[in-house]
C-alpha cells in the first residue's frame, strides 16, 4: 500500500471541491516509453522502409534482379550493413510490442494471454539474434560456390 | 451519430476504421517481417539456396502479395504519421477526419508510383 491510497482511506472527501489527484501508481512507466517509442521508431522506420523498398523494388530491375548477387552486393558495404540492422532491430521491437498490445486487448483469458506472449517473444528473440548473426557473418563470396552466383567483385 | 450495438465504444467512420486498418495492417506486416528475416537468413547458407527461395518471390501471385505488402507499408507508415499529429499537434483531434483523406489521398499516389513499375518487374518478362 502506498502512503497516498493509505491517506485517502482514512480521510475520505476531505474538500469534495478539489481537483481529482490520480493515485500514484508503483507499476513505473514501461508503458509510457513503449508509447513514446512507438512514434520515435515509427518516424525512423517509415525513412529506413521506404528507402529500403525503393532501392530493392523500384531502382534498376526490381524484383526481378534480386537474387545473392544483389544482397551480397549491398552488404560487401558497412552502410547498408548498418542500415538493415537498425531496420531489423527497430522494426522487431516496434511490431512485437505492437502485437503485444494487440494481445493484452483481445486474449481476455490469462493463460491464453500469457502463452501468446511467451511465443511472441521467443519468436522476436530468434529473429532478432538470427537477423543480426546473419548480417554480421555473411560471406559475399563463399568458397567453393559457383562463380555465376556471386557478385561480380568476387572474381576480380 | 453513427449507429452502435449498446454496450460498445466502437464509435465507426474514419476515427474507428483507420484505427483498425493500423492494426490489421501492423499485424499484417509483422507476420510477413518474420518471415521476410528467415527467408534472407539463407544467404548465409548457400546462394543456391536463398536463390531456390527468392524465386518464389517472383512468380505472379507472390508478385500481387508484395504489392499488397507494400500497399500495407504505406499505409500505415501514412497513417502512423497522422497519428502523430493527432497526439502531439494542438489541432490534431480536430483535423483528424480530414488527415485521414490526406492520408488515403497521399497513399494513391504513392502506389499509382509504384505499382505500375513493380507489377512490370512482375509481368514484363525482363
Amino acid at each position: 500500500m502506498t502512503t497516498t491510497t493509505q491517506a485517502a482511506a482514512r480521510l475520505p472527501i476531505e474538500n469534495p471541491g478539489q481537483a481529482y489527484q490520480r493515485r500514484k501508481t508503483t507499476r513505473g512507466n514501461f508503458e509510457l516509453y513503449g508509447w513514446v517509442f512507438m512514434r520515435a521508431s515509427g518516424v525512423v522506420l517509415l525513412v529506413l522502409i521506404f528507402a529500403h523498398l525503393f532501392v530493392n523494388l523500384v531502382a534498376g530491375e526490381g524484383i526481378s534482379a534480386i537474387d545473392f548477387g544483389f544482397v551480397a552486393g549491398k552488404w560487401a558495404s558497412p552502410f547498408w550493413q548498418v542500415w538493415d540492422l537498425v531496420m531489423l532491430w527497430l522494426a522487431m521491437l516496434h511490431g512485437t510490442n505492437g502485437v503485444r498490445t494487440i494481445i493484452n486487448d483481445y486474449a481476455e483469458r490469462d493463460g491464453l494471454r500469457m502463452w501468446l506472449k511467451i511465443a511472441l517473444y521467443t519468436a522476436f528473440v530468434v529473429v532478432v539474434t538470427l537477423g543480426t548473426l546473419v548480417i554480421f557473418t555473411f560471406d559475399p563470396c563463399p568458397p567453393g560456390a559457383a562463380a555465376d552466383l556471386l557478385p561480380s567483385f568476387c572474381t576480380t | 451519430m453513427p449507429s452502435a450495438p449498446a454496450g460498445t465504444l466502437y464509435r465507426g467512420r474514419e476515427g474507428m476504421w483507420s484505427w483498425v486498418a493500423h492494426r490489421v495492417t501492423g499485424v499484417a506486416i509483422f507476420f510477413f517481417l518474420l518471415v521476410h528475416v528467415l527467408d534472407t537468413s539463407l544467404v548465409r547458407v548457400s546462394p543456391e539456396a536463398y536463390d531456390a527461395v527468392i524465386g518464389t518471390y517472383k512468380n505472379p501471385v507472390m508478385g500481387l502479395g508484395e504489392a499488397g505488402l507494400v500497399a500495407a507499408v504505406v499505409f500505415h507508415a501514412f497513417n502512423g504519421i497522422r497519428i502523430m499529429l493527432v497526439d502531439f499537434w494542438s489541432k490534431g483531434t480536430r483535423y483528424q477526419r480530414v488527415m485521414l483523406w490526406v492520408v488515403m489521398g497521399l497513399f494513391v499516389v504513392t502506389m499509382a508510383g509504384f505499382l505500375p513499375r513493380h507489377l512490370m518487374h512482375v509481368f514484363g518478362g525482363e
